[in-house]
Formats: C-alpha cells, sequence, structure tokens
C-alpha cells in the first residue's frame, strides 16, 4: 500500500490563536480513518486545510505524486478530492437530484467555453438518481430542499460528494444530527462505500459508529496530533482518554 | 405606426437587452451591479467615436461589445475580492467614475455638452426598429439558451452558495468573469444601439439613475427569469409614457416599486404568475 494523502506539518492560525500547529499524519490507499478529538481539537480546521477553504502555513499537502497546498479549492477537487460539510450545505435553489446532477457532471463545467454550448443533463440525472438510491434517498429527488429533514440532507452531502467521483473522501460528522437507526445506517453505507474501493478520512463523535467502522484513529487535540494507530491501541492512550472523558473524572475514577 | 410609437418601441427593446444582460450578471450569476449604466455609456460612447471616425455602423456596435466586455470583466476582478453589499457599492463607483471622466473628458468626449451629431446608421425608423427589435430578441434567446446550458447550472450553483460551488469543482472566479464578460458585452450593444437611435449622447444618459432604473426592471420582472425581465422592462419603460404622473414622479415611482416587490414579492412578477399557476393545481382541501 502506498500513501494516498500525504500531510505534513500543517500549521493554521486565526488571528492569534493556533488551531492546528505542525500536525501530520498520512492516509494509505483504500483506508478509512477517523479523525477524532474534543470539540475544537481542530479536526474540521485540518479537513478545510486539505481542501484549500483555509489557507496553512509551512506545509506539504500531498495527494498521490502531486503536491496540492499551493492550487485552489476546484483545483484540488478537480484532482480528486470530495468532503460533507458537518453543517449542511445544499444547493438551496436546486432539487435534491440536480444538486447531484451538477457534481457528477463536474467534467462539463471544468471548461467554461464547453460548459456554455453542452445542454444535455440526461446522463447526468440519470447517475444522480442512481447515487440518490446508494444513500437511499431516491424517493426525495425533486422535493424541495427546504421541506426535507436533516438526515435526507446528510445523505444529500454524500451523495453530492460520491458524484465527483473522488479518490478521497473527507466527511465531516456525517452522522451529527441522526438518530441511532439513521446513523446506523448511513455508517453502514459509507462502510460499504470504502470496502468497494474508495479511500475515506471520516471526523465523527459517535464513538461506538467510528470503532465499529474505522481501521486506524487519528487523535487531535488542542490543535496537536496526540495519537496515530489502530483503534483498540489508541483508545488505550491515557492522553486520549483524558482528553475524550476529561482530566477531572479520569481523576476521579482511578 | 407613427414617429411616437416607433421611437417607443425602440427604446424598450433597447431597454431589454440592457435588462437581460444585467440579469445574466445579477440574476444568474448571483453578483450584484449598481453601474450598469456605465457599460451602456462605454458602449455608447465607443460607437459615437467610431461613427464620427467613419467606421460602418455594424463594425461599431462589435467594437462597442467587445470593448464594454472587456471592460466589464476588468471591473467583474473586483468581485472576487468583495461580495454582496461591498460588491454594490464597488460597482456604484465603476459608475460614478465612469461619469467623472465623461464629464471631464472635454477634447475628446465632450465633456457636459456630450457628443452630438453622430451620422445614421444607415436605416429608416422603421427598419432600425426592427433591428433593433431582432438583436433584443437574440438576447433574450441567448440568455433563455443559457439557463439551460451547464454555463447556467454552474452560474445557479456560483449565486446559491460560492463555496459549496468550488467544492465541486467550479471554479468560480472564471464564472463570475464570464457572467460580467456576457452580462456588459450586452449593454455595450445597447448602448451602441442607443447612440444610433438618439444621435446625441450627454453623460447624464448613463448616469446612477440609469442604473437604478435597470435594475428596478429586472428586479420588478424576477430576478432571473428572461421573461420576467422582459415584461419588467416592458412595463416600466412604457409606465411614464401612458401615466404623467409617473413620468413626474419617475425614480419616487421605480423606487416604490423596487421596494414593494422586495418586501413582498422578493421574485418579482415572474414569482407572482408561477405562485398563482402553483395553487391552482392544488386541489381544493390540499394541504394547507
Amino acid at each position: 500500500m502506498s500513501a494516498l494523502l500525504d500531510v505534513k506539518a500543517v500549521s493554521v492560525s486565526f488571528g492569534g490563536v493556533k488551531a492546528l500547529s505542525n500536525v501530520s499524519f498520512h492516509v494509505e490507499e483504500g483506508e478509512f480513518l477517523s479523525l477524532i478529538g474534543p470539540n475544537g481539537a481542530g479536526k474540521t480546521t485540518m479537513l478545510r486545510a486539505i481542501t484549500g477553504v483555509v489557507a496553512s502555513q509551512c506545509t506539504d499537502i500531498r495527494l498521490g505524486d502531486k503536491t496540492i497546498n499551493n492550487i485552489p479549492t476546484h483545483r484540488r477537487i478537480q484532482l480528486g478530492l470530495a468532503l460533507t460539510h458537518q453543517i449542511v450545505r445544499p444547493f438551496r435553489s436546486m432539487t435534491p437530484l440536480d444538486n447531484v446532477a451538477l457534481a457528477v457532471g463536474h467534467r462539463r463545467v471544468r471548461r467554461i467555453l464547453r460548459a456554455m454550448f453542452s445542454v444535455d443533463r440526461t446522463l447526468e440525472r440519470h447517475r444522480a438518481v442512481e447515487l440518490l438510491e446508494l444513500v437511499g434517498i431516491e424517493m426525495h429527488a425533486h422535493e424541495p430542499i427546504s421541506q426535507l429533514p436533516l438526515g435526507v440532507l446528510k445523505r444529500l452531502e454524500v451523495a453530492r460528494a460520491l458524484a465527483l467521483k473522488p479518490r478521497l473522501l473527507l466527511l465531516d460528522e456525517p452522522l451529527a444530527g441522526l438518530n441511532h437507526v439513521e446513523a446506523g445506517r448511513l455508517a453502514d453505507t459509507i462502510l460499504r462505500i470504502n470496502r468497494n474501493g474508495l479511500t475515506i478520512v471520516m471526523i465523527e463523535h459517535n464513538l461506538g459508529e467510528v470503532l465499529r467502522v474505522s481501521r486506524r484513529l487519528v487523535v487531535l487535540d488542542n490543535g496537536r496530533k496526540i495519537a496515530d494507530g489502530l483503534p483498540s491501541d489508541v483508545m488505550r492512550i491515557p492522553e486520549v482518554r483524558a482528553a475524550y472523558v476529561g482530566k477531572e473524572e479520569l481523576n476521579a475514577a482511578s | 405606426m407613427l414617429i411616437y410609437e416607433i421611437s417607443l418601441a425602440t427604446v424598450v427593446c433597447i431597454n431589454i437587452i440592457l435588462a437581460v444582460g444585467l440579469n445574466l450578471i445579477t440574476g444568474y450569476c448571483g453578483q450584484i451591479s449598481l453601474g450598469h449604466a456605465a457599460f451602456y455609456g462605454i458602449g455608447a460612447y465607443t460607437t459615437a467615436l467610431m461613427a464620427k471616425a467613419g467606421f460602418p455602423g455594424p463594425l461599431n456596435l462589435l467594437a462597442a461589445m467587445l470593448l464594454t466586455g472587456a471592460a466589464g470583466t476588468l471591473v467583474g476582478l473586483t468581485s472576487l475580492r468583495v461580495r454582496e453589499d461591498f460588491l454594490a457599492i464597488t460597482t456604484m463607483g465603476v459608475g460614478f467614475l465612469f461619469l467623472g471622466i465623461v464629464r471631464q473628458q472635454e477634447s475628446l468626449l465632450g465633456g457636459e455638452l456630450g457628443i452630438s451629431s453622430i451620422p445614421s446608421f444607415g436605416l429608416d425608423k422603421t427598419a432600425f426598429l426592427i433591428l433593433v427589435l431582432v438583436l433584443a430578441g437574440l438576447s433574450a434567446a441567448f440568455s433563455f439558451f443559457l439557463k439551460k446550458t451547464w454555463m447556467g447550472f454552474a452560474f445557479e450553483a456560483v449565486a446559491d452558495d460560492e463555496d459549496t460551488a468550488r467544492l465541486v469543482s467550479i471554479d468560480v472566479s472564471s464564472y463570475k468573469l464570464a457572467a460580467f464578460a456576457l452580462g456588459t458585452a450586452l449593454a455595450g450593444l445597447a448602448g451602441g444601439l442607443y447612440c444610433y437611435f438618439a444621435r446625441f449622447i450627454v453623460p447624464d444618459d448613463f448616469g446612477f439613475i440609469t442604473s437604478i432604473s435597470i435594475l428596478s426592471m429586472v428586479a420588478v420582472g424576477g430576478i432571473g427569469s428572461v421573461f420576467g425581465v422582459i415584461a419588467g422592462t416592458t412595463l416600466l419603460t412604457l409606465m411614464p409614457e401612458f401615466f404623467r404622473f409617473v413620468s413626474d414622479y419617475k425614480l419616487f415611482v421605480y423606487g416604490a416599486l423596487l421596494f414593494a416587490v422586495m418586501r413582498f414579492a422578493p421574485n418579482g412578477l415572474a414569482g407572482l404568475v408561477s405562485a398563482f399557476f402553483e395553487k391552482r393545481e392544488i386541489p381544493a382541501g390540499g394541504p394547507s
């Protein structure tokens, strides 16, 4: 196996606040890696640095054999990244079907002049329906976004990201806000997608699901990486337990 | 047709080209512009100067479109830096900058007195109206077509949520610039036609009030809808001609209409019409 994503020494500051300091990790081809840590640890910032939504300092981020930290977001997506948002951001003026169809047709909008003269959306819509079926929301394909519940929109985010045919899928809390059954079902879908060969990096607070589906964990706390390894090994590290459960409670327990 | 009706129809068609152009920028791509009249003016002054230098009409119109489109792309660069309210203020500033230049530049652009005795396009009034009508039809058809293309699809995404558009690999900057280039090129064409229609242009034809009037036409008709924009433009252009009161208080009426639309029917006439039909489709006793 070779590293599909290699992140070296990412630091991000917002004003005087260091959100990430000197974090490195890599993701193997085909791996399912979960990025965990308490609120404010810098997990979302890490994904945003990888996609280029926030600027990072003195870093080297590679996707495959290409350095991507110096190119704009849309180019990184074209090279094979896809991201789902923690707080859903569908295109509200479009139906769920068109949200996905636009992403399916991402090659058509790449060259602006070609986009100006291509009209047909049949193929893309057809593929979009398949993707909506994959995440189980095809019955909502034509409903207005404003009338859809969060569970559907969360899965729409995943369908839209998959539509880009990424090499690496970044998921930011895909299960948050879903009930137990919904979360389990979406986690199964994601796991199935990974088994079919797609590399996944997921941020998630639902530890039960994280431990069930991930092959490796990277733990962040206060903008630093404090652990990296197999889920069973990582969860035994006292520092990780302290970051998660809270130091006082751990002291009280011991 | 009488001379009066012919010139009225010509003005309506010119305004339709202007409004359809602004609709590409503001309606399709979501970039607000309060300086559209400046591009109308650039088209008119380019045409006037070239016509006086003896170049043929069709060439002048083409040059007006290209030059204005280039200027529009340049101004569009600001939309990559600033958004929404700040873009509105910046484009408004561009409008005043244009006015300042044409007012002060006397030797070439005629200063406050503008440019007069512009040569004719070479068509009589009826034939010129037909030309303008055809061009307005083509502009509307083009923008209707554009909405159906993948470019229109991408514009929709940019207007909806820029950051998310980037995440589906859309090159947001290029699409914004394309919207500015196309929309302002249409304004340039409208300016050239106006120049040949009036054969006398002054800076005030292209002032802030004109920008706001065009925006009112687009907003009242329904931002984003081609048919709505055509209806809104026709209505707002003809109103002052038919009602003495509107003519006396034109700005007041436009302002009130703009406010009423924004407050009560943000999708304009087009939105009202489609809401009316949707309501009729729901059977009696349906969801409330």
